[in-house]
């Protein structure tokens, strides 16, 4: 779901590839795997109830909470690991956690 | 050309002085103390413009020349004894992260008990730790090879930490002559600083993260690569260095050892009592030779093999000990002749621990104690 | 500041290690968003692990890792060789409680003492956490660790009053659970010279035996019950933040209980416990008020 405005921040530098000869790593989405399958259960958001106070998106320790320019928010589906914190923070209950399929 | 008469210590502070380090971050430790005394004093009358972080400790030393590495500057410790098994684990950390810098450790007895005079056991059992080792006889080759060390360090193929090995109070606290080149020319052979990777906003590297099984061992083998490298840049820097100074070192010392069938081998500045030894014998008759091991890391086999090349025995005097198993030097040398199909005789010697002098007339007793070829470890002069 | 001032940039990637809950992820992610240009030191520690596997990184700033004793010593390093080259950046070392209060006191207490410009953030998860839940200095009364199966009988190694000893530029304590004070705090430190510390109550789903979702809630507990105090250190005077202000009076501090039973790191505890803990609770918040 990495678009356009997705506030990700991306850095592009060569390394000529002696991060195959020295211990160096490069930035890089999922650094621990497909985070996204860790899941059991996947938050969803009611958009009609939310009042985009960003509790959520403050709140979120994955970054997978996507926060767009008139700041609504969505997930990113990719990474997310379901802990349910955005879930359990927000106030109108805009969120519910349903379960993975 | 300058010539000054200092001691060992001041010799490498000098040569610090000429290299410019930007960081220095070291611990005081006898017999190093003299060395970052003098820095200190240079940076206090304005004679060196580096940045000496005071640490709190000798791992903290290594940690912040670490840091210091990593963000591209050249940079300098020294240590001795505990301070370098206090570091132990950063040593193994900034070798293997690939960190140019050098480090100059005054040789010390481990405790316990202890003792604050000469032997080589810290220096020697770092020879794991992924670290050039390189051990001088005199001041003038501790001036010489502190400066080099910069350059072998900070080279594109090499990108390793040198560890430079000298005596403690035999070199730190003895005073000798010592030549050293313009500043002009030493600038030219250093140069700045080029970094292959640094910690900047414009490449934000991490460094070190979690490596998994599938590629850990190919890490390491490049390490061992850029090792192998080692041995040229040091053979080349040496030459360069030559052209400046007048004076070539080589990764192994040869003192009559041509055509010699009795051979001396040694480390440090108790060579200079073996070559004595041997030029006594050489007047009885007996050709002899001393070969002094300078570069112990990265093990220079073929100049080695190269020096001890018709040699009948063997003498390995070393100031250390590896408990439970006696010489170490005396085990990497049989290794050697083992792989070439060599079989001269090689008895190891452990002398001169705990500060106990070694004279010629010991290494005289212990040449001809060799001729008798009744294998097995010695310890000289024990008194039981 | 409000949560949409909170910068919008994303420097801290999705798809890390860390347990879902974590709250020191969080607290990266916020640590990236209050400061422009940092340089990171992590010693061994989650955070270690956070990051991600060769080749990739979570972090899309230069992040150095070292042994867990040397955060403060390779800050100062960074910090120092920065300066010498003239290169830009803001060096944060972030640690573990274990790598500060413990092993790592040492090279901070050093950095402290010679003032070298660094922020340190001891993030405080309350345990040994990523060698699989140990007690460390850091670690409350009476909760259990793999190591304190009992619960622990020692109280807590306060490092913020440690560190107010060194008599620092700029000192604080904060929460993931309060994001704005973070960054706030963060804001402040950078405006100062020397050594800034900072300790930020980190909560661990898997070490303090609450689901993934309650971290931020146990945070705010740990705050309105009076155990948490968030405070701030600068130019030689201590103040209470805004946040924990009204529970410096014990009536209006929710029950300790309260913030014990959320947690099933606290299920063995006794009533004498809980009476010693408030009473600690009391004890802490006088001590303060020497400073204030």
């Amino acid at each position: 779901m990495a678009d356009e405005k997705d506030n990700y921040v991306k850095i592009e530098f060569d390394t000529k590839g002696i991060e195959l000869s020295m211990p160096i790593s490069k930035p890089d989405f999922g650094s621990g795997g497909k985070t996204n399958e860790w899941r059991i259960e996947r938050p969803v958001i009611d958009q009609d109830k939310c009042i985009k106070c960003l509790l959520c998106w403050a709140f979120c320790p994955d970054s997978t909470i996507i926060r767009h320019d008139n700041d609504s928010v969505d997930i990113n589906y990719d990474y997310c690991k379901g802990c349910g914190i955005c879930a359990n923070e927000c106030p109108t209950k805009a969120i519910t956690m349903k379960e993975e399929v | 050309m300058a010539t000054e008469v200092m001691t060992g210590s001041r010799s490498v502070a000098m040569a610090v002085k000429y290299a410019k380090p930007d960081i220095i971050a070291a611990y005081p430790i006898t017999p190093q103390t003299e060395i970052v005394e003098d820095i200190s004093t240079f940076i206090a009358n304005k004679e060196l413009s580096s940045k000496f972080i005071k640490v709190d400790s000798e791992h903290s030393a290594m940690s912040a020349c670490i840091g210091a590495s990593a963000s591209g500057a050249r940079t300098f410790t020294a240590t001795s004894s505990h301070g370098l098994m206090y570091m132990a684990e950063a040593v193994y950390w900034a070798a293997h992260a690939r960190l140019p810098m050098v480090m100059a450790v005054a040789t010390r007895s481990l405790a316990a008990p202890w003792s604050i005079l000469n032997e080589h056991t810290d220096f020697m059992i770092q020879h794991s730790s992924g670290w050039i080792q390189i051990m001088v006889e005199d001041n003038q080759e501790a001036f010489d090879t502190a400066v080099q060390a910069f350059r072998i360090s900070e080279e594109e193929h090499v990108q390793l930490p040198v560890m430079l090995g000298l005596d403690g109070f035999i070199l730190t606290h003895t005073s000798m002559p010592v030549s050293m080149p313009d500043a002009a020319e030493i600038d030219r052979l250093l140069g700045k600083r080029k970094s292959v990777f640094s910690l900047d906003q414009e490449t934000p590297i991490t460094l070190g993260n979690v490596i998994g099984a599938e590629h850990f061992m190919e890490h390491r083998y490049r390490i061992f690569e850029a090792m192998n490298n080692a041995k040229r840049v040091i053979a080349d820097v040496d030459k360069e260095y030559a052209k400046i100074s007048g004076r070539s070192y080589g990764l192994v010392d040869c003192y009559n050892c041509e055509d010699a069938e009795e051979v001396i081998i040694t480390m440090g500045a108790s060579s200079g009592d073996a070559k004595v030894a041997s030029d006594r014998m050489r007047k009885e008759g007996i050709k002899c030779g001393v070969v002094r091991l300078r570069v112990m890391r990265p093990f220079p086999k073929e100049a080695l093999l190269e020096a001890l090349r018709g040699a009948k025995h063997i003498s390995v005097v070393e100031r250390a000990l590896s408990v439970g198993i006696g010489n170490i030097l005396a085990h990497e040398i049989k290794s050697a002749l083992y792989d070439a199909g060599e079989r001269p005789f090689v008895k190891g010697y452990i002398a001169g621990l705990g500060g106990r002098d070694i004279t010629p007339d010991d290494y005289e007793k212990i040449a001809k104690s060799t001729m008798n070829m009744q294998s097995g470890d010695e310890w000289v002069n024990l008194k039981l | 500041m409000l949560l949409k001032d909170i910068d919008r940039s994303e420097k801290w990637l999705p798809g890390n290690a860390a347990c879902p809950g974590c709250g020191l992820s969080l607290g990266m992610r916020l640590m990236a968003k209050a400061i422009e240009k940092p340089v990171v030191v992590i010693p061994a520690s989650c955070a270690s692990v956070v990051q991600g596997a060769w080749p990739k990184s979570s972090a899309t700033f230069p992040l150095l890792n070292i042994a867990m004793a040397g955060a403060g010593a390779a800050a100062s390093g960074i910090a120092n060789a920065y300066e010498m080259l003239g290169k830009e950046g803001t060096v944060v070392a972030w640690a573990g409680d274990g790598g500060t209060a413990d092993i790592g006191l040492q090279s901070l207490s050093g950095a402290a003492e010679r003032g070298d410009n660094i922020i340190y953030i001891m993030y405080d998860n309350e345990a040994y956490m990523n060698t699989g839940i140990q007690r460390s200095g850091s670690t409350p009364h009476g909760a259990w660790t793999t190591t304190t199966p009992e619960g622990k009988r020692e109280f807590k190694k306060d490092v913020s009053l440690i560190m107010l000893a060194h008599n620092i530029d700029y000192l604080a304590t904060a929460s993931v659970s309060y994001p704005t004070d973070f960054i706030e705090k963060l804001k402040k430190a950078q405006q100062h010279k020397g050594t800034k510390f900072i300790q930020l109550y980190s909560p661990c789903p898997p070490g303090w035996r609450i689901d993934s979702s309650k971290s931020i809630e146990v945070g705010r507990l740990a705050v309105q019950t009076g155990m948490w105090i968030l405070y701030e250190y600068e130019n030689r005077k201590l103040s209470i933040s805004q946040i924990s202000k009204p529970y410096a009076d014990p009536k209006r501090r929710k029950p300790v209980k309260m913030y014990l039973s959320a947690q099933g790191r606290f299920s063995g505890i006794s009533d004498d416990d809980v009476k010693e803990i408030e009473t600690e609770i009391d004890k802490k918040w006088e001590f303060l008020s020497k400073f204030q």
